[in-house]
């Protein structure tokens, strides 16, 4: 079974997200970007766009599959990964770390208590 | 990236591509062509044209100039080459082509059969090649009774009621068949609430595309265990929010649907419409007439059932049938008989026979028309090979093609049975669908190691991962056109695969290695997109 | 079958190894209430027969000697080097190129028609081909609305009337309007898209302009204020060209066009009736990911060799089915491999003298029937390689010509109630000064 970063929260649409604060910071996870292959594309909704939890707010590609994105938490976006634009291929190399996607204010802190921790994902995706 | 120019034998240690060196050391035939461009040298010629005669330029220089404004400054960079470095340019990518011709290509769902040659002939007599598409009917007489007496052909293959030959390929006739489908449901005043069209979870991508283009909400039937749509999904489903149901029969899994019967009934009994994907038409020719079995409208594939060629990727050919009450939904304009009897007309045509007195004219006149899917009246080129096939044929070689190509499919499953997994062992139609999971599991050998090694026994692999539903899908299709004797190689080569699978696996993930080239960096395609030669990176 | 290989031993020893007693056994699976109850097909034919019918139904077809038809299809002249790259099967009888390793001819190929259509156009990235020109049409105007989030189109009336009706067959399944610009079809107008009705209907809503350049008169359009209109509201322009004439006119990239469309048919395609032909479609790259259809792009293999793959695929229905751009599956690789051998055997000299040729000839026409006092040019504004005459009983006479082998153009009344006795004459490089003698003479003996 692999392990997933502790100071994360995971969805069960392969989405994590990190809160510091009022702000989160969200990606896809190292699982789903193995199951999708190599990634060539990530579509991210602008600054200022405002995502719904669990609801559609991206699109990414690999070689052979199309895959939406789906907000873990809700909130606007003040900021987006554009190193992703130029280096999609980061998702599959770092999607903990340089592959992140967005940065959001978080609307209501309390939805990140409705996602599971690591070991909970761990199980998911065993 | 460099562009290899002209690799000789000696730089290529590997023996890649060694087919393509007719000697040791052979400049000539490379295994990497340059592009056309970099064949380029400025002022080369290749085809010259005659100048205009001094009374054509006196007489026209009285009349409005083309205005400086609307020039362009710099000529298009087009290559200039002779013509013979022109052919050999052609010729040496014509060699890094796989081809039906070359041999056996068992891919899936397309019906890679021998396209025969005299198609090839009957179209490109003048007589057909030079016919403008806006000639005056009196003209076209010839266009439109092989328009007509095609239509009336596949009229009675199909069982439907009228056929209209103007889609450019399967995927326009689906769109024009949904057109249909909701022109029909809007004349009864129902398309407002007539949303929905139902597709099993084996279609091919195109059906679900098509519902969106057309407006509608494509939802998914899951098949049954036995890979048949499942019966009672569908009719849960069914209700007055559901326009169409689109079903290939038989399935993308090769198999006929055995309770179509049933499910003919359901979907016109919710007053929806039926359609069906013709794709697989190959495998039911004068078994199965889905007009005659209730089916409201279908599409032909001209390249797939009726041997015309498949061109690297089209152009191809959609024709759809429809029962009469889509009829009057047909696209403009529609070739009609306008004078002479029909069935005197067709009677004469099977005797080799023009009728005297008889007349074609294109029918522009149908009020609830969809309108055109195209320009004119659809790929005519592809019709007369079309028309040739069945003739060659008849109808006891258009029922042996099924027959034959079902007879072939079902050799194949039972000869393979014991190398890859059969998800659905049940006696198939023109294709068979194996899985190549056991491969994948027990020696991480994939169904893509499993297609390039078969690269390299010189055969097309089969269609692989498609149907969606199966896992690790190889989806094989020989078609009626391969011998005995290729169908037991092509076991061979497929156990002999599966044996290596499980003895060296590494070897298969290294295949292919007598291909042209070897797998393709497809990631970095995509990632940074380099779609066409740009006069920078210009040699001269 | 004519074509099957297996001898009765063959098909028997199939049958027994798949454990069957006869072939019917392997259709006891379609249910009896739905078996065919009828099949009524001639019998087959062996070649020279099939021949013998394939030929009288060609000869029913009576080629003009001479004709001015053009109208979206031209007649010329197709190189015989072109015919023999076509016809090579490898290229006919291989398919869409799922396995690159061996269909590097394919692939190679289209990304030259690719880099081609873009050097024509002056535009960054062309589609491996769509079916036909207004089918590359409407595609492109359905992009159009997926990159400007709009849902009305507005286009010129002097875009080619099949081409519009096909656009509206398209617009009808999503549900988008169109909206016609006028053009000045006035006495003594100048044939072209009013400018100023154009930016009339347009509006933050209409997410392109369509104009024909040049336009189904023949006449050149004013791209640039078309353009410039379209922009002013955040619309796109959708230029749709004639390939051959961009040899001469400026590229539609460098008009400032969105996107372009075309008709390929002029590259070396026969005229066949209407098909298959090939339409052309080009972009810039910002727009690549909405873009229908094939794509091939360069890369490289395991070993550093330079090679080619169908790309950007996620983007089509294989993989997105509901959500993609389009249902378009096959493109036209045959046709735009002729397109291909045509331009690279011409070079840019010799399709400057086709497109030279034809304009020429167009006006060496238009002038004789004037100087004969034959008809009139219809319109004021220079014209292509087509030009619009009116000629007195212009139906009449048309019809009188056919019946000698003669088509003299095609007659513009059918489409526009207000161009009576209106031919639209198109001329090539195969036209000849013989035949503009000819029809001039053949007009002055039914005057």
């Amino acid at each position: 079974m692999s392990s997933y970063p502790d100071d994360l929260r995971y969805s069960k649409e392969h989405e994590w997200v990190r809160v510091d604060g009022a702000s989160a910071t969200i990606g896809i996870t190292s699982y789903a970007a193995d199951e999708l292959g190599d990634v060539v594309f990530v579509e991210l909704p602008a600054i200022g766009t405002r995502l719904e939890q669990f609801a559609s707010f991206g699109v990414v590609e690999s070689v052979k599959a199309v895959s939406d994105l789906y907000a873990p938490v809700s909130g606007e976006v003040t900021e987006i990964n554009d190193a992703l634009a130029d280096n999609p291929e980061l998702l599959n190399s770092d999607a903990f770390g340089a592959g992140w996607m967005a940065r959001l204010t978080l609307s209501d802190a309390s939805q990140v208590d409705e996602l599971m921790d690591a070991s909970a994902y761990a199980e998911l995706t065993a | 990236m460099s562009i290899a120019e002209g690799p000789t034998a000696a730089d290529d240690a590997s023996g890649r591509g060694a087919a393509f060196h007719s000697s040791p050391g052979g400049e000539e035939l490379t295994i990497v062509e340059r592009l056309i461009f970099d064949a380029s040298r400025e002022g080369r010629r290749g085809v010259r044209f005659p100048q205009p005669s001094s009374r054509a330029q006196e007489a026209a220089a009285g009349q409005p100039a083309l205005p400086a404004s609307a020039m362009r400054s710099q000529a298009p960079r087009l290559p200039e080459v002779s013509e013979l470095d022109l052919l050999r340019h052609f010729n040496r990518l014509a060699h890094l082509n796989y081809a039906i011709d070359l041999n056996f290509y068992p891919l899936g769902s397309c019906t890679m059969k021998y396209n025969p040659k005299v198609n090839e002939w009957a179209a490109r007599l003048p007589g057909f090649a030079e016919s403008h598409p806006l000639d005056p009917d009196a003209l076209a007489q010839g266009s439109l009774a092989v328009e007509w007496l095609l239509a009336e052909q596949l009229k009675e293959i199909s069982g439907f009621s009228a056929v209209s030959l103007q889609p450019a390929a399967g995927a326009q006739g689906e769109l024009t068949g949904l057109l249909m489908a909701r022109a029909y449901h809007r004349a009864r005043g129902e398309s407002g609430q007539r949303t929905k069209v139902l597709v099993p979870d084996s279609a091919h991508g195109t059906n679900p595309a098509t519902a969106t283009m057309v407006g509608y909400t494509a939802v998914t039937i899951p098949s049954n265990d036995r890979g048949g749509i499942d019966l009672e999904a569908l009719r849960a489903a069914l209700g007055p929010d559901v326009a169409a149901l689109m079903i290939t029969n038989p399935s993308t899994l090769g198999i006929f649907e055995d309770q179509i019967d049933q499910v003919i009934t359901a979907v016109k009994a919710a007053g929806a419409i039926a359609y069906m994907d013709g794709a697989n038409l190959n495998a039911i020719l004068g078994r199965f007439r889905p007009g005659e079995a209730g089916f409201d409208v279908m599409h032909f594939n001209l390249h797939k059932t009726f041997s015309t060629p498949h061109g690297g990727g089209g152009p191809g050919a959609g024709p759809v049938g429809v029962s009469q009450r889509l009829e009057p939904f047909l696209p403009v304009p529609l070739p009609t008989l306008v004078e002479g009897d029909a069935d005197e007309v067709r009677r004469d045509a099977w005797d080799g026979r023009s009728t005297p007195g008889a007349r074609f004219a294109l029918d522009w006149d149908r009020p609830q028309s969809i309108g055109k899917v195209r320009m004119y009246t659809g790929n005519v080129g592809m019709f007369v090979r079309a028309y040739t096939y069945i003739r060659s044929n008849g109808a006891e070689g258009l029922r042996e093609i099924s027959d034959d190509a079902v007879l072939a499919a079902n050799y194949l499953r039972v000869g393979l049975a014991d190398a890859y997994d059969l998800p659905y062992d049940r006696i198939c139609k023109h294709e068979v669908v194996f899985s190549g999971r056991r491969q994948k599991r027990q020696h991480g050998v994939t169904t893509l190691d499993i297609a390039k090694a078969i690269l390299d026994a010189g055969i097309h692999p089969p269609t692989i991962y498609f149907p969606l539903i199966v896992e690790e899908a190889l989806m094989i299709e020989p078609t009626e056109t391969e011998s005995l004797e290729t169908l037991d190689r092509f076991i061979g080569v497929m156990q002999r695969i599966a044996d290596q699978a499980t003895t060296d696996p590494d070897a298969l993930r290294k295949a292919p290695l007598t291909t042209p080239v070897g797998r393709l960096d497809e990631a970095s395609a995509a990632r940074r997109p380099d779609l066409r030669w740009r006069s920078e990176s210009r040699a001269w | 079958m004519a074509y099957s290989p297996h001898t009765d031993a063959d098909r028997e020893r199939m049958l027994a190894a798949i454990g069957v007693a006869s072939v019917d056994d392997l259709f006891a699976d379609i249910p009896s209430s739905v078996r065919p109850t009828s099949f009524e097909l001639p019998p087959p034919m062996v070649e020279q027969q099939v021949r013998a019918e394939l030929a009288r139904l060609a000869n029913l077809n009576r080629i003009p000697e001479i004709s001015f038809l053009g109208a979206g299809a031209y007649r010329h002249l197709i190189p015989s080097v072109v015919w023999e790259v076509i016809g090579r099967s490898e290229f006919s009888t291989s398919y869409t190129p799922y396995q690159p390793e061996v269909s590097q001819g394919t692939l190679q190929s289209i990304y030259e028609f690719q880099s081609l259509i873009c050097e024509l156009t002056g535009m960054e990235v062309a589609t491996a081909s769509h079916y036909d020109g207004a089918t590359a049409t409407a595609e492109a105007a359905l992009m159009a609305c997926r990159l400007t989030h709009r849902d009305r189109i507005a286009i010129s009336s002097a875009v080619n009337p099949q081409l519009r009706r096909v656009l509206a067959t398209y617009c009808s399944g999503p549900g988008i309007q169109i909206v016609e610009v006028p053009a000045d079809l006035a006495e003594g107008g100048s044939g072209l898209t009013l400018v100023g009705a154009a930016a009339a209907v347009l509006d933050e809503g209409v997410a392109c302009l369509i104009v024909q350049h040049p336009n189904f008169f023949g006449g050149l359009e004013p791209m640039l204020e078309l353009g410039d209109a379209a922009h002013a509201v955040g619309a796109q322009l959708v230029a749709v060209v004639e390939p051959v004439s961009l040899a001469m006119l400026e590229p539609p990239g460098a008009y400032g066009a969105d996107l372009v469309a075309a008709e390929g048919q002029p590259l070396g395609i026969p005229l066949s009736y209407g098909g298959p032909y090939v339409g052309l479609m080009a972009a810039p790259m910002s727009a690549v990911r909405q873009m229908p259809g094939r794509l091939v792009g360069a890369t490289h293999d395991v070993e550093g060799r330079r090679g080619y793959v169908l790309t950007l695929q996620a983007r089509e229905q294989h993989i997105r089915r509901e959500k993609a751009a389009s249902n378009i599956c096959t493109n036209q690789a045959l046709c735009a491999l002729a397109a291909t051998a045509y331009l690279s055997a011409v070079g840019p000299r010799g399709l400057s003298e086709v497109a030279e040729l034809s304009t020429v000839q167009a006006r060496h026409l238009a002038a004789a029937i004037e100087e004969a006092g034959l008809g009139e040019r219809r319109f004021s504004a220079p014209y292509f390689s087509e030009v619009a005459v009116r000629v007195p009983d212009a139906a009449r006479r048309h019809a009188a010509l056919a019946e000698q082998g003669i088509v003299a153009g095609h007659p513009l009344w059918r489409d526009y109630a207000e161009l009576g006795d209106t031919l639209l004459l198109a001329a090539t490089e195969l036209t000849s000064d013989e035949h503009v003698e000819r029809l001039v003479d053949a007009l002055k003996a039914t005057a």
